[in-house]
């Protein structure tokens, strides 16, 4: 089982080796700053570089299915007719709505590695957890922003008129089944803009990762920066690849849109 | 008529209401309910088993003082942003196109980039160039980490408050415009007394959640040594190793956003008040 996730990572690699916007055959580095600081390989920061946008791209991919789904799930119970449900749903968001990203990161860093130190002592492990940081940045940001869209989503849930449950109900449809062919159609076409909002604030947070030592953009400009003392230069790209991946996500975020929206008749 | 009769049945008791279903709802409410009670008493419990009068006096001062440093920073950014953000939603809105574009720009450029790079950009990348900024005398203000995080918060405030003003005064009517026109107001009283008052109604809770966003973001100015709130708490997580300084940070944050937000609800129920049908 082991081999076959290898095999499918280095297959992901190789493909990834190819296209790759910054360090590939055809990338931006390798095209026009081949003899520059920004080179690949081992004369610049390039290859360094272009991991870091890797970083920070997967980071925010990953986070973004399961920061939806608990978003959809604690939209849910904020409209359920059970109290206990919808105050311990608005507690969820009160609270991760009101703390700082990064403190968000350092409680969910630091209080993990504590968690688990201490079940791994009580079960007899002799010697020192370290949490992934990947892993914490995902649970940190997905916290974040399912905070975030379930508010989104329920404000979009509430736009959807209750004639559409009733109609689903009348044709005799179950209710998951109404939920997945009547409300969640229009719900995406009413959440996208606010969505696309959180995907960009999502993208933008993933560089407090950095600091507790992943290797995103801003990590990897930062040593690059240290070194070679053109902190300006480095710190400029940092922020170009963001804004590069802002323009992408834009582009992508339009392109949903005109196929959420086809069916909608013309106004 | 004898079979009709002449007492009525006195009033009865209406039936017992059916007992409420034990629904999948209810019984995951009770659960996360359970889960936030057990957290609430575990943090509690961890805050007075860890409680040190030593530690409190200690680092208690410290972290009121770093409140004052967030909340200085906070304050005089959005002032300032206020300020700067005004040229920009009038030239994002103005007819040339090299006023426009330029706003445009800049706008895009301090949305599209984290905070921390634009941070990172102004003190460390400004920073290399120290010989350049300490012939023209500006060496003073770019050497304070605090001066530099004032600059970024105050650039990057500027360029989400244009957008909210302008988003505000493009969604006033073009009726009251040409109202005011019709009333013979010039351009600018036009603008102050008409256009602006409405705007702002608009504007009101962008602007609210605008500044709870930068209490949120100014946490980042501790990675560049200043101690605000956050820089607090790391320093005195950094010198006990003990997790209750990250609790009441967050309990501190919590309590001014929340505050904040509640003020602010309060405003716009108060301004609003002549729109309440």
């Amino acid at each position: 089982m082991s081999g076959f996730f290898t095999a499918i990572v280095e297959a992901v690699t190789a493909a990834l080796g190819i296209v790759d916007p910054l360090c590939g055959p055809v990338g931006i580095f390798t095209l026009f700053a081949g003899d520059t600081l920004l080179a690949c390989g081992d004369t610049g920061w390039g290859d360094e570089i272009a991991l870091g946008f890797l970083v920070t791209g997967s980071l925010a991919l990953a986070t973004l299915p399961v920061g939806l789904l608990f978003g959809f799930f604690i939209a849910l119970a904020k409209q359920s007719e059970e109290r206990s449900l919808r105050l311990s749903a608005n507690i969820y968001t009160t609270l991760f709505r009101g703390l700082p990203e990064l403190l968000t990161l350092f409680i969910v860093y630091y209080g993990l590695q504590i968690l688990v130190q201490n079940a791994a002592t009580a079960i007899g492990y002799q010697g020192t957890v370290e949490i992934n940081a990947f892993f914490a940045g995902m649970i940190a940001l997905g916290v974040v922003f399912s905070a975030y869209c379930s508010e989104v989503l329920l404000s979009a849930f509430k736009a959807i008129p209750r004639g559409q449950y009733e109609a689903g109900h009348a044709l005799g449809l179950h209710r998951g089944r109404t939920m997945q062919r009547i409300i969640l159609p229009q719900l995406v076409r009413i959440a996208l803009p606010g969505l696309g909002n959180l995907w960009m604030a999502l993208l933008k947070d993933t560089a407090l990762v950095s600091v507790i030592g992943l290797p995103d953009i801003l990590r990897q400009t930062g040593v690059a920066a240290r070194v070679t003392k053109q902190a300006f230069e480095f710190y400029a790209i940092a922020c170009l690849l963001f804004l590069i991946l802002a323009f992408l996500s834009s582009l992508i975020f339009s392109s949903i849109e005109r196929w959420a929206k086809r069916s909608e008749a013309a106004r | 008529m004898s079979h009709v009769s002449t007492s009525l049945i006195p009033p009865q008791e209406p039936p017992p209401a059916p007992p409420r279903p034990f629904t999948a709802g209810r019984f995951f409410g009770n659960v996360f309910m359970g889960v936030w009670l057990a957290l609430t008493i575990g943090i509690f419990l961890m805050l007075v088993e860890g409680w040190d009068p030593e530690k409190f006096t200690r680092y208690g001062p410290n972290y009121l003082s770093g409140l004052g440093v967030t909340l200085t920073l906070v304050g005089l950014s959005v002032v300032l942003g206020a300020v700067l953000s005004l040229p920009l939603a009038f030239a994002r809105m103005s007819k040339n196109p090299v006023f426009s574009w330029f706003s445009y720009g800049y706008v895009y450029f301090f949305r599209g980039t984290p905070l921390l790079t634009q941070l990172f950009l102004i003190y460390y990348g400004l920073g290399s160039f120290s010989a350049e900024l300490k012939a023209w005398g500006l060496w003073w203000f770019f050497r304070d980490a605090w001066n530099c995080a004032l600059l970024t918060f105050t650039l990057n405030t500027a360029a989400y408050q244009a957008e909210i003003l302008r988003g505000a005064i493009e969604s006033v009517p073009r009726g009251q415009h040409e109202g005011a026109a019709a009333l013979g107001l010039p351009k600018k009283i036009a603008f102050f007394k008409v256009i602006l008052p409405q705007a702002l109604i608009v504007a009101l809770r962008p602007y609210g959640n605008e500044i709870i966003l930068m209490i949120k973001g100014s946490a980042i100015v501790a990675i560049i040594t200043v101690f605000d709130l956050m820089g607090e708490t790391r320093r005195a997580f950094s010198r006990t190793f003990d997790y209750q300084a990250y609790l009441w940070a967050a309990l501190l944050y919590l309590i001014i956003v929340e505050l904040l937000r509640n003020v602010w609800a309060w405003l716009e129920a108060r301004l609003t008040r002549h729109l309440k049908r």
